[in-house]
């Protein structure tokens, strides 16, 4: 295995969600400590159904949200420790590309000002500008025609291409991609998939992967961690974890994809319920209200992190 | 088996949008029909005309919309044709909608029961309090817990999954003969759409109703459908049944729709891709509206649009490279 580039300890995030002047501020727990280890190369993903903080996680890691706690370790660096001009120094390895990308582009500004906008950012000289930025518009499969465009211009696909532009200009070591492909057609959605991998195999980038998808998760990843109310419920390698799942709620949550093969129809886990808020956890493990093997020890006693065969798990059935 | 006559019977359906004094076609010359009982499929991407469909057969286009030409037979009946009032008397009773966002297709500042009741108060004669108890009864049909306190409760109290229950709910209440269903899961997570996928099938093998299913993603295609129509750029390019159309697709644009769904790729590193974009309405290209993506297009594909046409296992199919009237050498324009 190669080196980490990225290691998470503890990291926690909580909202203050206050109902009224008079009450107590409940804290709302996002992301509930996690631990995680991100090696160089890899794709990592992370998934889980909405509001189990898969996105919290993501923006805490580049600090584009502040975490509560915890240490975020960055090529022998602590994220969390630095000073607003090293962190900004920083940033021209750590790279996001968002989910939605109608929502993230200005559009008052053409694409070339857009592209130009993390160079200014991070003081490149302006007679290097316009080459980096032709150069990276032909990576990312459109042509210097299209810099003097607006978004509104565009389809989709073709703006998300401009959204990973944008994040590949100052060439970063690292992106976190959040949800990247979902708001996207079946048939678009290929597209930007294979750019991601071919640009990951140019550049040597590390990606770390937030999805709901677990079909392209399956498809994309190294290693896939599934969150679960703030927490990481299990972590292994795509193929441990999509053959041989062993958390109650990475099986059914993988029982759940449809197939698109009629005859392939298999045993499904349909979950109970919905996901508890995040405000008002429920206490032992966080999954047992919904979860079919549910014991007593699960219902008072919070999981350990365990690990089965190199497989992390946090379930009190393989403790 | 002897054949009923179809539900619901669409001729040559054609919906235009008006912008800026133009008109734009977004739905051009669809023809399907929905059985008793069965649950037909429409698949697409978005803009391929899917949606608007459906509006056109329920008559919610608004203002800016317009059916042009074609019929909507229901049960026989020419609904197209009806004065509003009689087509309210059918819409919410015989014919129900649920829709994709169950956010934006609740009322905010009603209560659950009130909205529910409202279907029962315009379709049927019931009384208030009777009303109230079927309401109730209806809640907890659809799975919803605690269905006394929720009749009182605001959409704004209830999970996404929840909401589109109640939607459920309010298109089941009069129990119709068809139930339009478009795009029920794709707010929803992969637990709650199983959930939910689970219910409507439930409720069509209690009522017998005809589903007619509006989604993107063949998973569920495959799961619910009996028979599938796939659209693009407005237009049925095929149809045929499910396990036809899933193991057998005809038209480059299913096989490679099909293909591009990663779990399709399973162990391969590159994902298929079509390569370029839908055409939006307005800029349909004369000849197949596929050509310009399509890996096998010939010279005709990009001159004469090709008709839908019959296929011998008993699928229709609307490509070049399927139509029996131009022979197998030649096929460009003599």
């Amino acid at each position: 295995m190669t080196k980490p580039i990225l290691e998470v300890k503890g990291l926690k995030k909580h909202f203050a969600a206050k109902s009224g002047w008079f009450q107590p501020t409940e804290y709302v727990q996002a992301v509930n400590g996690i631990n995680l280890t991100v090696h160089e190369g890899e794709t990592l993903s992370i998934v889980g159904e909405s509001g189990c903080g898969k996105s919290t996680t993501g923006r805490c890691l580049l600090r584009l949200l502040e975490p509560t706690s915890g240490e975020i370790w960055y090529r022998g660096k602590d994220l969390t420790k630095l000073a607003g001009k090293e962190m900004r120094a920083m940033r021209s390895q750590l790279q996001m590309v968002f989910q939605d990308p109608f929502a993230t582009l200005n559009p008052k500004l053409t694409i070339r000002r857009i592209l130009e906008e993390p160079l200014i950012a991070q003081k490149v000289p302006k007679t290097r500008r316009a080459a980096l930025i032709e150069e990276t518009i032909h990576i990312v499969g459109l042509n210097p025609s299209h810099l003097d465009r607006y978004p509104h211009q565009f389809s989709g696909g073709q703006r998300q291409r401009i959204g990973i532009a944008r994040a590949l200009m100052l060439r970063p070591q690292l992106i976190v991609a959040d949800e990247p492909v979902s708001a996207l057609d079946v048939s678009i959605q290929s597209q930007i998939l294979n750019l991601l991998q071919d640009l990951q195999e140019q550049f040597g980038m590390t990606y770390i992967f937030i999805s709901h998808d677990l079909g392209v998760v399956e498809h994309i990843s190294d290693r896939v961690a599934v969150m679960y109310l703030g927490e990481i419920v299990e972590l292994g390698s795509k193929a441990e974890l999509f053959q041989n799942p062993l958390h109650p709620y990475t099986k059914a949550l993988i029982s759940a994809i449809p197939i698109s093969d009629p005859d392939e129809q298999k045993e499904r886990i349909i979950l109970q319920g919905d996901l508890p808020s995040p405000a008002s956890p429920p206490k032992g493990c966080r999954f047992h209200p919904r979860c079919q093997s549910c014991m007593d020890i699960c219902r008072t006693e919070v999981p350990k992190e365990t690990y089965v065969l190199g497989q992390m798990v946090k379930c009190h059935l393989y403790s | 088996m002897k054949r009923q006559p179809p539900v619901l019977e669409v001729k040559g359906l054609t919906t235009q949008f008006s912008a800026r004094k133009k008109a734009v076609t977004v739905v051009d010359q669809v023809d399907f029909s929905v059985q008793k009982g069965e649950t037909l499929g429409i698949v697409g991407e978005s803009g391929c005309g899917k949606s608007v469909t459906s509006l056109s057969i329920m008559r919610l286009l608004g203002k800016s919309g317009k059916v042009v030409a074609g019929s909507v037979l229901f049960e026989g009946k020419d609904i197209l044709e009806l004065e509003e009032k009689e087509m309210r008397t059918i819409r919410g009773n015989r014919l129900a909608m649920i829709f994709q966002e169950p956010m934006t297709s609740l009322n905010p500042v009603l209560t659950i029961g009130r909205q529910i009741g409202e279907v029962l108060k315009l379709h049927t004669s019931l009384g208030q309090e009777e009303r109230k108890r079927r309401v109730i009864e209806l809640i907890a049909q659809v799975g919803i817990p605690r269905a006394q306190e929720i009749y009182g409760e605001y959409p704004h109290r209830l999970s996404g999954g929840m909401r589109q229950r109640v939607m459920i709910a309010m298109a089941m209440a009069c129990r119709p003969q068809l139930l339009i269903a478009d795009e029920p899961t794709t707010a929803l997570d992969v637990t709650i759409q199983a959930q939910m996928l689970g219910l409507i099938r439930e409720m069509r093998k209690e009522t017998g109703m005809s589903v007619m299913l509006i989604t993107h993603d063949l998973g569920v295609i495959a799961e619910m459908c009996d028979r599938v129509l796939v659209m693009y750029a407005g237009q049925v390019i095929e149809s045929a049944d499910v396990r036809t159309l899933l193991r057998h697709p005809k038209h480059p644009y299913t096989k490679g729709l099909i293909r591009s769904v990663p779990h399709h790729s399973r162990g391969e590193k590159r994902l298929y891709a079509i390569s370029g974009n839908v055409p939006s309405p307005g800029e349909w290209p004369t000849g197949c509206r596929f050509a310009a993506r399509c890996t096998e297009a010939m010279p005709i594909c990009h001159e004469e649009s090709p008709a839908l046409s019959t296929l011998q296992d008993g699928s229709f199919c609307r490509c070049w490279l399927h139509d029996d009237l131009v022979p197998a050498e030649g096929r460009s324009i003599p």
